[in-house]
C-alpha cells in the first residue's frame, strides 16, 4: 500500500529483511524468520500494525476519547445544565504550578473575576492572582447519575479551599468566582469542558452506531450482490449508482428536515443515525462485492468447493474470515465521516437540537460571529472533531495496512 | 466517441427520473405542508386565521389534491422549463434557483482550480524533496485538513479575518452590488470576493490531491525512465516537469468526477456559514419551512449539475484513455 509515513525515514514493508545483511545477525536474523512463520495471522497484523507509529498515536487518541465519551459524567468537573449568568463567556483558566515564581507542590487555577474596562466600560474579566484554588481530585460536585443508574456526586477533579494571597491584591470589583472553567465557559455560563465531554458522547456514538447499521446493511446487500450475480447484482450495483450520484449533503439536509420537529432527542439521534448509514452503506458494500467477485475465483475456495463443502461453509468460514480485517479497516475508516455528518447536520440546526449536546451543538453557538470574536473558544468543540477525525483516520489507515500482513 | 456520449445521455434519463420522484417525496414526508407551518407561525404573531382563508389559499396552492397528482403535474411543468411557485417569496422558482445555482457552480470551480493548482504545486513539490522540513510540513497541513470539516475552516478563517485583520469575508459581493444588475464591475466585485470560498471549499479536496499526487509521482521518480534521463544530463526541472508529472497527473481527471459533486456539496454547509448568495442558504431556509416546490426542485437541480458534472469528467477521462471509450 501507499507507504506514506511521515515519521519514518525507512519505507516500511512489513518483512523483516531490512536488518543489517552482515554475518553477526545473520543468526539473529534466522531466528526472526522462524518466528514470522509459526506466527498466527492475527499476530503477523499485531506486529504489522505496531510499526505504523502514527496509527499507535491514533489508536491511543480514540481510546482516550471513547473512555472520556463512556465516564463523563465522573469526568466532568461540572452538570452540563449547570449556568450562571454572571459567568457569560468566562475565558478559560489555565493551569499553574508556580505562584509568585515558587513551585507550588500542587497544580492551582487563579480566582475569575470581574473589572470595568476604563476604555469601553465593559465589565470584563480578569485574573485575579490573589485567590488560588488548588486542584483537588475526586471533589464533591454536582449530583449526577452514572450511565442513569448509580447516583455520586464525585468529580474526577475540582477545586479545594480557595488560598489567599495578599501581597497580590488587585483592585477588583467583585469578588472572585470559586469554579474552574479549564476551556472557558458558553453564553449561559457553563462549562465548556463538562459540555464537550458530554456532548463526545453523542458524537462519538453515532459515528459507531452509524457504521454498524451500514456495516450490517453493506455486508448484507454487498454479499448477496456479489455472491448470486445475475440480476440481482445488477440491481443492487444500479440502486448504488443511483444513491452516489445525489450529492450527498442536500440529501442528509433534506431528510433530516423532514424527522418531525416534535420528535424526543433520543428519536432524533436514531433518525439521524438511519439517514446517514442509508448513504454510509453503499461503500461498504461496493467493498464486500469486490472482495466476494474476486475470492470465488480463488484456488482455496475451489478446493474446499471440490472438499465438498456447503455453499453457507464456504462463505463462513472461508470466504468471510480472509476478508473480515479488510472491512474492520474499511469501517474504521467510515467512522469520520459519519462524524463529520451529524456534526455538519447539528450545526445547521437540522440534526440534533438544543437541550441535546453534541459537538455539532454545541458549534451551533459559534454561528455568531460577535460572540466568536469575544469568545473564540466557543470554536473548541470543533477542535475535537478535528482531533477526533484525525485519529480515527490514523488508526484506520494503520488497520487496513495489517489488515494484510503477507503484501 | 459520440456513440459513447449518446450512450450516457440515455443512461441519464432514467437516474433524473428517479432524482425528480425522489426529490419531491423527501419534501412530501413531513407530517403537514407549508400551510401548516405558515398557519402556526401566523398564530404564533397572534394573527387570527379564517379557515374560509386557509381553504382558499390551501385551494390556490393546490394543497388539496393528493401527492401523486401533484407531482405529476410539477414534472410536466419541470419539463417545460416551469418549476412552480415559492410560497415563502411569492416568486416563481425559477426566479430564484438560476442566479444561485451559477453561483455555486462559479464556487465550486473556484475551488476545484485552487484545489488543482495546490495539489499539483504542493504534491510536486513534496515528492521532489521527499522528507524535507517542506514535505512533512505539508504532509501534516493536508492531514490537518482532510480532518478539518469546511464549515469549521470557514469559521476560523472568519475569525481570524475579523478578530486580527478587521476584515468580514461572508458574502461575495460588496454591499453596494448586492442588488445591482449584472455588470463588469459586479463581476470584478465578485472575483475579489471569491478567494475566501474558493479556499474554505478547496482545502479538503487540495489536500487529497497533494497526497495522491506526492505518492503516483513518487512512484514515478523510482522508475529507471527518470535514471536514464539523468544519466543523459537532462536539466532536473525539466526531466521531472516533462515526464513524471505528466504520467502522475492522471488521477487529477479521473477523480474530478467525484470532485466536483463533493464541492458543490461541500459549498453548501460553507455558503450558509458565509452567507453567500449560492444554493446553500435558501435551500436550508426552504427545507425548514417546507416551501416544498422550492426545496425539491433546488434537490432536483444540484443532482442534475453532479450528474452532468460526473458525465463531464467521463467524457475528459475516455477522450484521454481509449479503453474506457471502447469498453464502455
Amino acid at each position: 500500500m501507499t507507504a506514506e509515513q511521515p515519521t519514518t525515514g525507512t519505507v516500511q514493508t512489513g518483512d523483516l529483511q531490512q536488518g543489517p545483511h552482515d554475518t553477526d545477525t545473520y543468526l539473529l536474523i534466522e531466528e526472526e524468520e522462524e518466528r514470522v512463520y509459526v506466527a498466527t495471522p492475527l499476530q503477523m497484523m499485531w506486529w504489522r500494525f505496531l510499526k505504523h507509529k502514527m496509527a499507535i498515536i491514533g489508536a491511543i487518541v480514540v481510546i482516550l476519547l471513547y473512555v472520556v465519551a463512556i465516564f463523563a459524567e465522573v469526568l466532568a468537573p461540572y452538570n452540563p445544565e449547570t449556568y450562571e449568568v454572571a459567568l457569560t463567556y468566562a475565558p478559560p483558566q489555565p493551569i499553574h504550578f508556580f505562584h509568585n515564581g515558587e513551585f507550588q507542590g500542587t497544580p492551582f487555577v487563579y480566582g475569575l473575576t470581574q473589572a470595568r474596562n476604563p476604555d469601553t466600560l465593559r465589565m470584563e474579566f480578569k485574573i485575579d492572582e490573589s485567590v488560588r484554588y488548588p486542584l483537588r481530585f475526586w471533589v464533591e460536585g454536582d449530583p449526577y447519575k452514572l450511565w442513569g443508574f448509580w447516583p455520586n456526586s464525585r468529580h474526577l477533579f475540582g477545586i479545594g479551599d480557595p488560598i489567599f494571597d495578599a501581597s497580590a491584591a488587585v483592585t477588583t470589583d467583585t469578588p472572585s468566582f470559586s469554579v474552574i472553567f479549564l476551556l472557558g465557559a458558553d453564553k449561559l455560563g457553563r462549562d465548556m469542558f463538562t459540555r464537550i465531554v458530554y456532548g463526545s458522547r453523542v458524537s462519538l456514538s453515532i459515528g459507531l452506531i452509524g457504521v454498524a447499521l451500514s456495516f450490517i446493511f453493506g455486508v448484507v446487500l454487498g454479499g448477496i450482490s456479489g455472491f448470486y450475480g445475475g440480476v440481482i447484482d445488477v440491481l443492487i450495483q444500479r440502486a448504488i449508482e443511483f444513491i452516489r450520484s445525489v450529492p450527498s449533503i442536500p440529501l442528509w439536509m433534506a431528510l433530516s428536515a423532514s424527522l418531525p420537529q416534535d420528535w424526543s432527542s433520543i428519536r432524533v439521534y436514531f433518525g439521524i443515525t438511519i439517514i446517514l448509514s442509508l448513504i454510509g452503506w453503499t461503500f461498504l458494500a461496493r467493498a464486500v462485492r469486490g472482495r466476494f467477485l474476486s475470492m470465488r475465483e480463488e484456488e482455496f475456495i475451489l478446493a474446499a468447493r471440490f472438499a465438498g463443502a456447503g455453499e453457507m461453509r464456504i462463505i463462513l468460514r472461508h470466504m468471510v474470515p480472509s476478508f473480515f480485517s479488510h472491512l474492520i479497516a474499511s469501517a474504521t475508516l467510515a467512522v469520520p465521516s459519519m462524524i463529520l455528518s451529524e456534526t455538519s447536520l447539528s450545526f445547521l440546526g437540522l440534526g440534533l437540537r438544543p437541550p441535546a449536546i453534541s459537538w455539532g451543538v454545541l458549534l451551533q453557538e459559534s454561528q455568531n460571529l460577535r460572540s466568536v470574536a469575544l469568545a473564540p473558544w466557543l470554536l473548541l468543540p470543533g477542535v475535537f472533531v478535528i482531533i477526533t477525525v484525525l485519529a480515527l483516520n490514523f488508526f484506520g489507515d494503520g488497520l487496513r495496512d495489517a489488515a494484510d500482513p503477507y503484501h | 466517441m459520440s456513440s459513447f456520449i449518446f450512450r450516457r445521455l440515455i443512461l441519464m434519463v432514467p437516474t433524473l427520473f428517479m432524482i425528480s420522484l425522489i426529490s419531491f417525496v423527501i419534501i412530501e414526508l413531513p407530517p403537514g405542508d407549508y400551510m401548516t407551518s405558515y398557519i402556526a407561525n401566523r398564530m404564533a404573531m397572534g394573527d387570527d386565521v379564517r379557515q374560509d382563508e386557509i381553504d382558499a389559499l390551501v385551494k390556490q396552492y393546490g394543497l388539496d389534491q393528493p401527492a401523486p397528482v401533484r407531482y405529476t403535474k410539477w414534472l410536466g411543468n419541470v419539463l417545460q422549463g416551469n418549476f412552480g411557485f415559492s410560497f415563502e417569496w411569492q416568486l416563481p422558482v425559477s426566479d430564484l434557483i438560476w442566479d444561485r445555482l451559477g453561483l455555486t457552480v462559479v464556487v465550486a470551480f473556484a475551488a476545484l482550480m485552487f484545489s488543482w493548482v495546490i495539489g499539483l504545486v504542493v504534491g510536486v513539490l513534496s515528492a521532489v524533496y521527499q522528507y524535507s522540513i517542506g514535505d512533512y510540513f505539508f504532509t501534516a497541513l493536508s492531514f490537518i485538513g482532510l480532518g478539518t470539516p469546511n464549515f469549521m475552516l470557514a469559521l476560523i478563517m472568519m475569525w481570524i479575518a475579523l478578530a486580527y485583520f478587521g476584515v468580514n469575508i461572508s458574502g461575495l459581493f460588496s454591499q453596494e452590488f448586492i442588488d445591482a444588475p449584472w455588470s463588469f464591475a459586479k463581476f470584478g466585485d465578485m472575483l475579489k470576493h471569491l478567494w475566501a470560498p474558493a479556499i474554505i471549499v478547496g482545502t479538503a479536496g487540495s489536500a487529497g490531491l497533494v497526497r495522491t499526487m506526492r505518492a503516483n509521482l513518487l512512484d514515478e521518480l523510482s522508475k529507471p525512465y527518470v535514471e536514464t534521463g539523468r544519466a543523459k544530463g537532462l536539466n532536473e526541472l525539466k526531466l521531472v516537469l516533462k515526464y513524471p508529472t505528466r504520467v502522475a497527473l492522471n488521477p487529477f481527471v479521473s477523480t474530478m468526477g467525484w470532485a466536483l459533486p463533493q464541492l458543490v456539496s461541500g459549498s453548501i454547509i460553507v455558503s450558509v456559514v458565509l452567507s453567500l448568495p449560492t444554493t446553500g442558504p435558501l435551500l436550508l431556509r426552504a427545507l425548514l419551512t417546507q416551501d416544498m416546490y422550492l426545496a425539491s426542485s433546488f434537490l432536483l437541480m444540484l443532482s442534475t449539475l453532479t450528474i452532468v458534472g460526473t458525465l463531464i469528467s467521463d467524457i475528459m477521462l475516455a477522450l484521454l484513455d481509449p479503453r474506457i471509450r471502447m469498453g464502455g
